[in-house]
């Protein structure tokens, strides 16, 4: 672990444990019941709720709680290669992966027979859409008066040859192949009990290197929660009807 | 320890330390702390904290005065829409009156507006009445939609600030706690002024000083604060009373 | 897609206000436009990417250039393509799933208008004949809609279009190697504008809340260009399911006229800034 590798200097000449400069804003939709954004570096997110609201086809409702519905999805010019409009595997696959998470936190126990929708959708792409996403999405679904426990926080953390990174940008994502490669481990982190909400990882990595990326992923969560946190807090004036 | 003000607080936030607290409507106990369980403002009671909605959509909650649009009937009463979850049913039985079941469109027509309290909310629906006295059907005016966590604040402490509204613009109002509030005024700039602050209220709603804001608002749109006792405010407002 | 439910006595007095006052529940008069907001630069990865904002609608509106094989009818032409999305997080009407009727319609009046205008110069997309075009995408989303999803989608898409960035074609390698710092190949002098009206009680409105949308008896979206400082009718589409009468065309006519000489000009400066 110790050992140098080839990445020593970051592509936009981060610091290794340094995220890209982020920011974030409640209440962007104003016909919605809750809303956010989440930017960091060149990638955006936004987030819209809308719900508790009855769930049709009635078969698909559950008598004992509310059901929570994610839709991730990026806009056609969010990337250099025009995306084509509607779902495709991977966008299905986030979709499930950010519901988990999220539906860690919320309790939807007091709307039966409901479904709350998240809408997500990715404006700009330079990697970490899906953490991205989930961080404006916590927000939203906080902002929409949903009953939650708990924020969560999302960073994506990974290792570049042998060196060890948090918020890959697309270089570091899929990009750079020298070495032991990149790999790429979005991690969701619970805000108050510290547990871990989402956890994929694509790539190659040590038991030990491992352990020591989640540590760097909780702390820059930790400050990403701050974000989330002071957005929420000076809101102003924002619509909803 | 507890906070302080008209605090903005987070899901999983720490509002109060030590066991003397008790965790109310959208908080709760985790060892010694009281946690936020949901956005909102803090409200503490004595050693009482909760955490009351500033934004999100409407629940209806039993006693809940709403207005209402008539979206079906069916062969015992009106299905009606009210921006919630679900419809809401008024029984035929529910009614000031009585009404042979072949008549009910008679009373109470598709795209009618009534005024009318919540009875039991049910899993599988909300019941609600105009039995009493200052509910039913209502005509003419306009309905302006706003936020349902604001209605406290177009309210005002004892229905201040509808009466500011009221006096400035000369509009009867009445403020449905879904967030419905109908408007009547005599001529269309009434309207159109009381529709103005009502605006100006919910945009400004999380900041301190609100009702001098407003009566500055009002100024700058050049008219008079004229405040006058004589208005009947339907819904109360219930903030600080609801557990 | 579920109805938008409005009480009656809503709708009488949206028409009331209109026929004794010649006014809106919001203060505007019938002809007046809300406030345009334009952003630039919302995505910085494909050829452009523009927010337009008017009022509290919103849409975004992005350009995409890709290679392709021209069709064989016309060999020496580029191809262009409107997609809208009436995405359910702008609106609790709207629908998850497959472009309804509404999106399609929006999308293909918006890409007559200016596909008909000569806007776009097709010629000037070939790369070579019978072999390499560029074709030109544009692609809408709605953000939040508040009424007149139809203009705001009009607008951004020549907005997005005039503000496009041509890609750089590397003939060797036939690939896409990011933007030069000139624009795609438009005739500037022809841009077309859509604009859309409504028949209300006896008023024809200009930028509809979703409330008048809602009720309104039809919509006539015009898209109209700029012939020599005239406006000239590149497209037009009558919606829903009411009658127009001559007079309201004439009132319509009358009324594109006068917003399209306030509007143009500034629509046209976002264009082309």
């Amino acid at each position: 672990m110790a050992e140098k590798g080839i990445y020593t200097k970051r592509n936009d000449g981060r610091k290794m444990d340094e995220v890209r400069p982020m920011s974030a804003k409640v209440g962007i939709v104003p016909s919605a019941d809750g809303s956010a954004s989440f930017q960091t570096g060149k990638t955006k997110a936004i987030a819209v709720v809308r719900g508790p609201r009855t769930l049709h086809p009635q078969h698909m409702q559950d008598a004992k709680t509310g059901i929570l519905r994610v839709n991730y999805g990026m806009m056609p010019f969010s990337v250099e290669d025009r995306i084509r409009p509607g779902p495709n595997r991977r966008s299905e696959e986030i979709s499930k992966v950010t519901e988990w998470a999220l539906s860690s936190v919320i309790d939807l126990s007091g709307f039966p027979n409901t479904v709350v929708d998240v809408f997500i959708q990715i404006p700009q792409a330079d990697a970490g859409t899906r953490v991205a996403g989930i961080n404006a999405a916590a927000m939203a679904l906080a902002h929409a008066g949903i009953p939650m426990r708990e924020m969560v926080s999302a960073i994506g953390v990974g290792k570049i040859d042998k060196t060890l990174v948090i918020d890959l940008d697309k270089y570091e994502d899929s990009e750079f192949h020298d070495g032991e490669g990149s790999t790429d481990i979005p991690l969701v982190m619970t805000s108050r009990s510290k547990e871990i909400a989402l956890l994929q990882l694509d790539g190659k990595i040590s038991i030990p290197e491992f352990k020591a990326v989640i540590e760097m992923g909780k702390k820059a969560c930790d400050n990403i929660l701050k974000i989330q946190m002071d957005a929420l807090k000076n809101i102003t004036g924002e619509g909803n009807e | 320890m507890v906070t302080k003000g008209r605090q903005i607080v987070v899901p999983g936030e720490v509002i109060a330390t030590g066991n003397e607290f008790l965790p109310g409507d959208g908080a709760y106990r985790d060892g010694q702390e009281v946690v936020a369980g949901r956005y909102g403002i803090v409200d503490n009671y004595e050693k009482h904290v909760r955490v009351v909605p500033i934004s999100g959509a409407y629940y209806p909650r039993r006693g809940n005065t709403i207005i209402g649009t008539i979206v079906d009937i069916t062969f015992n009463g009106w299905l009606i829409d009210f921006g919630g979850a679900q419809n809401a049913f008024l029984p035929v039985a529910e009614v000031p009156r009585y009404i042979n079941r072949n008549e009910l469109r008679d009373f109470l027509d598709f795209g009618e507006t009534v005024i009318i309290k919540v009875w039991d909310v049910k899993p599988r629906g909300i019941d609600v009445s105009m039995k009493m006295r200052g509910f039913g059907k209502i005509e003419g005016g306009m309905i302006i939609p706003v936020n349902s966590n604001k209605v406290p604040r177009i309210i005002g402490k004892e229905g201040s600030m509808v009466k500011l509204i009221q006096g400035a613009a000369g509009c009867e109002i009445t403020v449905g706690q879904n967030g419905k509030v109908w408007i009547s005024g005599k001529n269309a700039d009434s309207e159109i002024a009381t529709k103005k602050i009502i605006e100006f209220i919910t945009d400004n709603s999380t900041v301190n000083g609100l009702t001098e804001k407003v009566e500055k608002f009002i100024k700058k749109m050049g008219l008079k604060i004229n405040k006058e006792d004589s208005v009947e405010i339907i819904a109360e407002n219930t903030d600080g009373e609801e557990q | 897609m579920s109805n938008y439910i409005m009480p009656n006595l809503q709708k009488e007095k949206i028409k009331d206000y209109l026929k004794k006052e010649g006014k809106r529940l919001d203060g505007r008069a019938p002809e007046d436009y809300r406030e345009i907001v334009v952003e630039d630069g919302v995505s910085k990865n494909s050829a452009s990417a523009v927010r337009v904002k008017i009022g509290k609608t919103e849409v975004i509106a992005g350009v995409h250039l890709a290679l392709a094989a021209p069709y064989p009818d016309s060999p020496a032409e580029g191809t262009f393509m409107t997609n809208t999305e009436l995405h359910p997080m702008a609106s609790q009407q709207f629908d998850i799933g497959r472009p309804g009727i509404n999106a399609i319609e929006m999308s293909r009046v918006i890409d007559r208008g200016i596909r008909e205008s000569g806007f776009i110069d097709f010629k000037g997309l070939c790369i070579k004949e019978g072999e390499k075009i560029w074709q030109v995408f544009v692609d809408i989303m709605a953000i939040n809609d508040d009424g007149n999803l139809f203009d705001a989608a009009g607008f951004a898409a020549i907005i997005a279009l005039g503000k496009a960035r041509m890609p750089i074609y590397n003939e060797k390698e036939d690939k896409v190697e990011g933007y030069s710092d000139e624009g795609i190949p438009l005739n500037k002098e022809v841009l077309s504008l859509s604009m859309t009206f409504h028949k209300i009680s006896d008023k024809i409105v200009a930028d509809v809340s979703k409330e008048e949308e809602a009720i309104s008896d039809f919509r006539l979206t015009i898209a109209v260009g700029d012939n020599n400082g005239e406006p000239r009718i590149t497209a037009m589409q009558k919606g829903k399911a009411g009658t127009i009468s001559e007079k309201d065309m004439q009132n319509i006519l009358k009324l594109v006229e006068d917003k399209w000489s306030e509007l143009f000009p500034k629509i046209k400066k976002y264009v082309f800034k």
